[in-house]
């Protein structure tokens, strides 16, 4: 499929790829989707960002998840690059292993455990959208409810009780688990994370992690819905007001 | 030098690998276990900076168990010096 070209310039995303990650095409992919959008891969051992609007960090298993998920990919060179550019203001967006490396890396606050249940997880879930007014989820309702895959055996997110309650007065709490209804309920919590957090962003609210998988919901012809195109709609949107 | 590091979930933690070999362990028979805690244990080789003192290498081992080998969030850590 070919992207359809406007007059205007495209919007450029860059896609990590470190040793092991296994979305990178996916999201690659995902974005190719949306009209006026690029995609390419930005390789974990260089520094150059090759001037992109926005970062994604795909999903997998970096290093094996060797140590801890994301411990060894946040020392790789890409990532003192995302930094800076995150520090400048820059779009970030981490799924899954992603979200994992932002966290060890100091980008993003708190930590993904293990699932409480310990066992991977592999299904579909209802992510409530708790703060529509980010670049991540301006496409999206308050409350809005987004039907999205989670892959994961190290979902479990955990901050302490300061920071949670910093991180909710400043609206970085942006996706919940919840039923099909939208109530946030033990039973929908697939993996004991704290106040069945999926998704959160920085206080300056440019980088964003989440653990389930927008890229695998973005086409109507493919099994998955097309709830994950809003979150990258989000984000094209926000990179082109920017740019005009 | 051979330095031994201990990677521990930190108390208050909830530790689900720990739960689940706790209630294990009475089905094979054993009684009267409790907070059983799973962490890492990392073994490795240090040479140190020709003339570098004690506190410089503990120093080098500190710093490597915060950047790397726990994350300080949920982890606590400790290690040993074999000279």
């Amino acid at each position: 499929m070919t992207a359809v070209r406007s007059d205007a310039s495209p919007v450029r995303f860059g896609v990590v790829v470190f040793p092991g990650s296994n979305t990178d095409a996916d999201c690659h992919h995902a974005l190719g989707t949306f009209p006026g959008v690029m995609a390419e891969y930005l390789w974990h051992k260089d520094t150059d960002l090759k001037g992109v609007d926005g970062v994604v960090l795909p999903g997998g298993f970096s290093y094996g998840d060797y140590l801890r998920c994301g411990a060894i990919a946040r020392f790789s060179p890409i990532m003192q690059s995302v930094a800076e550019f995150a520090a400048e203001g820059g779009l970030v967006m981490g799924i899954c292993n992603g979200f994992q490396t932002l966290c060890e890396a100091g980008l993003l606050p708190g930590v993904l455990i293990r699932n409480t249940g310990l066992q991977f997880i592999c299904r579909y879930v209802d992510l409530r959208v708790d703060n529509a007014a980010t670049p991540f989820t301006s496409a999206c309702a308050d409350g809005e409810l987004l039907r999205i895959v989670v892959k994961h055996n190290e979902g479990n997110y955990q901050v302490d009780p300061h920071t949670l309650e910093q991180m909710k007065a400043n609206g970085q709490v942006i996706l919940r688990y919840a039923d099909a209804r939208g109530q946030v309920t033990a039973q929908a919590n697939p993996n004991g994370a704290t106040e069945n957090i999926a998704g959160v962003c920085n206080q300056t609210h440019n980088v964003f992690g989440m653990m389930p998988h927008p890229e695998n919901s973005v086409e109507a012809a493919v099994a998955g819905g097309t709830s994950g195109r809003l979150l990258f709609q989000s984000m094209i949107d926000t990179l082109r007001e920017r740019a005009s | 030098m051979n330095i031994h590091v201990y990677v521990t979930p930190k108390a208050g933690i909830l530790d689900p690998q720990g739960a689940t070999v706790e209630r294990a362990l009475p089905a094979l028979g054993f009684s009267g276990v409790s907070g059983v805690r799973i962490g890492k244990y990392i073994e490795l080789q240090l040479q140190p900076a020709d003339g570098a003192d004690p506190a410089a290498v503990r120093e080098q081992i500190d710093d490597m168990c915060r950047r790397l080998l726990s994350n300080p969030i949920i982890e606590d850590y400790r290690f040993e010096i074999d000279e």
